[in-house]
């Protein structure tokens, strides 16, 4: 966390956070886009001593529940967990607890890191500045489809994006897509022995044959023995966003993404 | 044809029918000479030898195009369904999850009855509730169960004659295999290599289930082989048998793959070659005595179970006819040895390996453990594994499922053993392309494959014995688990998790024919022949599906 891009400057419900910030230690202050290992144990700690009584060990033992692989009943981003560790469940079992500011952040970048004191906690915003940078200057709708809007040919459809993937991964994605990319979605490129050139992303494959989404926005199989080529290619035709977008921004779409999990 | 002369013939065959299945003794003699009844599958592996050969002959290449499916028998049962049906004069028995057998009219696919064992609610396995098949002998089926029992079936009347306790099935010992029956005895070995169990086979009086003899394929204290353990190593070691064996009734002796040590992947925290773990075994079936036996992978490190079937072949050996014995293993070599005296005759890596850099004259591995983090190949479940093979003595070529470019990271970590815990020594990560990528694993996750072969492939192979090499090989797209059948018109019959049923030309590894079945196919197929006619089953995801010409 740093003075700069604290989200915590923005959480209107913490006091103190700039001092808060002032009392990490400075190796915690370089990570932009994740919570630190100091804070990952501080949220050890706390755990242990509050939370695990009725979460157990690895906080899956209440009904509906799993912090550890970040399943929760009403939360997704980083504010949503503050304001329920801070709350409570009105009418439930869960009691508000008055942590620290540092307490909070090391409680978030625990289940953020997946319960991992060694893993990567990734913050996550705010949805609806997500989903506005989603759509305007991220420009990720002009080849993701969301629900009803979007193209359905270029890129994955993201209508359920926050039920498949971790926050993470979502931050991965966004930084380095070509690195982030999984193999299915490589776009591919194939040439029939008939001379026509099929361009599109595969949905599933097998040794005879291939399933595609064609840059038409069809759904098509090819039998592999009429192919005269076929290349999927390793780069990412997505933009990395690390330099148009700030660290904050970065954690409100991964918010909107998080928030994305199809229709229920 | 009047309808009178017509129930006139219908009860003649019923009559003779019934008369064969009163009359269907399947002696010693009868399994021992299973190559001359082609028409029946009578053993796990077709004969003892385990090569799945078959001399039926009226499927060729030239007609193979025309084969259709028969009869389905749908499992309700869900899981990898992993059974080795057996055929004996029409009537097949298939083992279904997780102790159920079925007698099945294999003309038709009518169902004569379902035994269902009640398997206790203490059984443990790693890999799911396997139950890969039954032994017959006179008219008596044997199952071995998943809680570690040996039940002796009527094969008539579905009954049990008697059910035995082989193994304690609390402290993680069970039965995924089909028994082997060798003479008067049921021989039949325990699973339980992730729960440290000390590994055994045993034999059993096929009459009364009677304990003839034990061999533990962990030697104790006193005998040879224990000084490849620490001191209380040996207990835990693992050191399973979860496939069947083969038979060689000219040395008699049986042959039998055994399974990984444990725990699995730290071998730190057990010194030593650890035998018999990762080994053949050339055992004696009416003593129950060690004749031979040759150890692929001393102190193994990444789960490498020796669980293939042994192939026996007899063919020539640098121009002297020998008794040999073929084996591509897990750990990623295919070995000749000769059977009458466990030498290594060679071995050759038919996929990427980097935990040796090969074998020295002996055989044994000359091993360069990966540093920490580093991918190791072939990955975890090996460059192949407990998916059955076949030998084709026409074309002198071996068949098999490999798993190509696939590597595991290992994380082994100190196990503390626990009765009927699983006792692993830490993890593995399988070489994923991309950060949280979809992998490959035991079994199918789904019917939509976005793993993709970047994570590894399967390949059937066609292994030349004498040079190492392969004469041809068919790439697949998604690993393979299934086994492999040949017949004598050279054609080759296998499949993989994509559910596509395939005959292949024997020599050259063309795909002559295909059906897409819908499911995994984690099986070998089996051939047998039913007034007359020649059918091939296959089982694909839960259904046994049954070909043959059209009429």
């Amino acid at each position: 966390m740093t003075m700069r891009s604290s989200s915590a400057l923005m959480r209107p419900w913490l006091a103190g956070a700039a001092l808060a910030a002032l009392l990490l230690p400075a190796s915690a202050r370089a990570q932009d886009h994740t919570y630190s290992t100091a804070d990952i144990a501080t949220g050890v700690r706390v755990f242990g001593a509050q939370c695990a009584g009725c979460h157990g060990p690895n906080g899956d033992m209440v009904n509906g529940v799993d912090l550890r692989r970040g399943r929760f009943r009403r939360a997704v981003t980083d504010d949503d967990l503050a304001k329920v560790f801070a709350n409570g469940v009105p009418g439930g079992a869960m009691p508000g607890f008055s942590f620290a500011l540092a307490e909070t952040t090391g409680l978030i970048a625990l289940i953020r890191a997946g319960f991992d004191p060694a893993g990567t906690a990734v913050k996550v915003g705010n949805i609806e500045r997500g989903k506005g940078l989603f759509a305007a200057k991220a420009k990720c709708g002009t080849c993701h489809r969301v629900g009803f809007d979007g193209p359905r040919n270029a890129a994955p459809d993201l209508s359920d994006i926050g039920a498949q993937r971790t926050p993470a991964a979502l931050q991965r994605s966004l930084l380095d897509p070509t690195k982030a990319m999984l193999p299915i979605n490589r776009p591919v490129t194939l040439t029939t022995k008939d001379g026509k050139t099929i361009r599109g992303r595969r949905t599933n494959e097998d040794t005879f044959s291939v399933q595609l989404v064609s840059d038409a926005g069809a759904l098509v199989t090819v039998e592999k023995r009429n192919l005269a080529t076929f290349a999927a290619a390793t780069t990412s035709p997505m933009p990395a966003v690390g330099t148009t977008l700030s660290a904050d921004e970065v954690a409100d779409l991964v918010a909107y993404m998080l928030s994305l999990r199809g229709a229920q | 044809m009047s309808r009178r002369v017509r129930s006139a013939l219908a009860l003649t065959a019923l009559v003779a029918t019934a008369t064969l299945t009163l009359h269907a003794q399947v002696t010693s003699d009868r399994l021992v000479r299973a190559a001359a009844e082609a028409r029946n599958w009578i053993t796990y592996g077709g004969t003892y030898t385990s090569q799945r050969y078959s001399t039926l002959d009226q499927i060729t290449p030239a007609n193979v195009a025309r084969l259709e499916s028969k009869w389905v028998v749908q499992n309700q049962v869900f899981g990898a369904w992993q059974s080795n049906p057996l055929v004996v004069d029409g009537v097949m028995y298939l083992t279904q999850r997780p102790n159920d057998v079925m007698a099945v009219d294999a003309k038709t696919g009518a169902l004569y009855w379902i035994y269902r064992h009640p398997t206790s609610p203490d059984a443990k396995v790693c890999c799911g509730a396997n139950n890969r098949g039954v032994a017959i002998l006179g008219d008596t089926l044997y199952m071995g169960t998943l809680d570690a029992r040996l039940v002796a079936i009527d094969a008539v009347t579905g009954k049990a004659r008697w059910n035995i306790e082989v193994g304690d099935v609390k402290a993680g010992y069970s039965i995924t295999h089909a028994p082997l029956v060798v003479k008067d005895k049921v021989l039949v070995g325990v699973g339980g290599g992730e729960y440290g169990i000390r590994g055994f086979l045993a034999a059993y009086d096929a009459k009364t289930g009677k304990e003839a003899w034990k061999f533990y394929t962990i030697p104790a204290p006193g005998e040879p082989g224990h000084d490849t353990w620490d001191p209380d190593d040996w207990k835990t070691g693992g050191a399973p048998i979860w496939v069947t064996g083969s038979y060689d009734p000219a040395l008699n002796l049986t042959y039998w793959g055994v399974g990984n040590p444990g725990p699995d992947w730290n071998p730190k925290q057990r010194p030593g070659d650890n035998l018999y773990s990762d080994s053949v075994i050339a055992i004696d079936p009416d003593a129950g005595t060690l004749k031979w036996h040759f150890q692929f992978t001393p102190n193994d490190a990444y789960d490498f179970d020796a669980v293939q079937v042994p192939v026996l072949v007899d063919m020539p050996w640098k121009g002297v006819p020998s008794k040999l014995m073929l084996w591509a293993n897990r750990n990623g070599f295919f070995y000749v040895l000769d059977r009458v005296t466990g030498k290594f005759l060679s071995g050759t890596p038919f996929v990427k390996v980097n935990w040796a850099s090969g074998l020295d004259p002996n055989g044994r591995p000359i091993q360069t453990p990966q540093p920490a983090g580093q991918p190791t190949y072939p990955g975890n479940q090996g460059g192949t594994n407990w998916y059955l093979p076949a030998f084709s003595p026409r074309t002198g070529l071996f068949y098999f499922s490999a798993w190509e470019n696939y590597g595991t990271v290992y994380r082994p970590e100190e196990s503390e053993y626990k009765a009927g815990q699983l006792f692993y020594g830490g993890g593995f990560t399988v070489v994923a392309p991309a950060p949280g990528a979809p992998t490959i694993g035991i079994g199918r996750r789904g019917p939509i494959n976005n793993w993709t072969d970047e994570v590894g492939n399967g390949s059937v192979m066609a292994m030349d014995p004498a040079t190492g090499k392969t004469k041809w090989t068919l790439k697949q797209f998604d690993v393979s688990d299934a086994g492999m059948m040949t017949t004598a018109t050279d054609l080759l019959f296998t499949g993989g998790r994509e559910g596509h049923f395939m005959a292949l030309d024997a020599r050259t590894g063309a795909v002559l024919w295909r059906a897409s079945l819908g499911g995994q196919i984690v099986m070998a197929p089996i051939t047998f022949m039913v007034a007359g006619k020649q059918y091939v089953s296959v089982i694909a995801g839960n259904s046994l599906s049954t070909f043959a010409l059209r009429d």
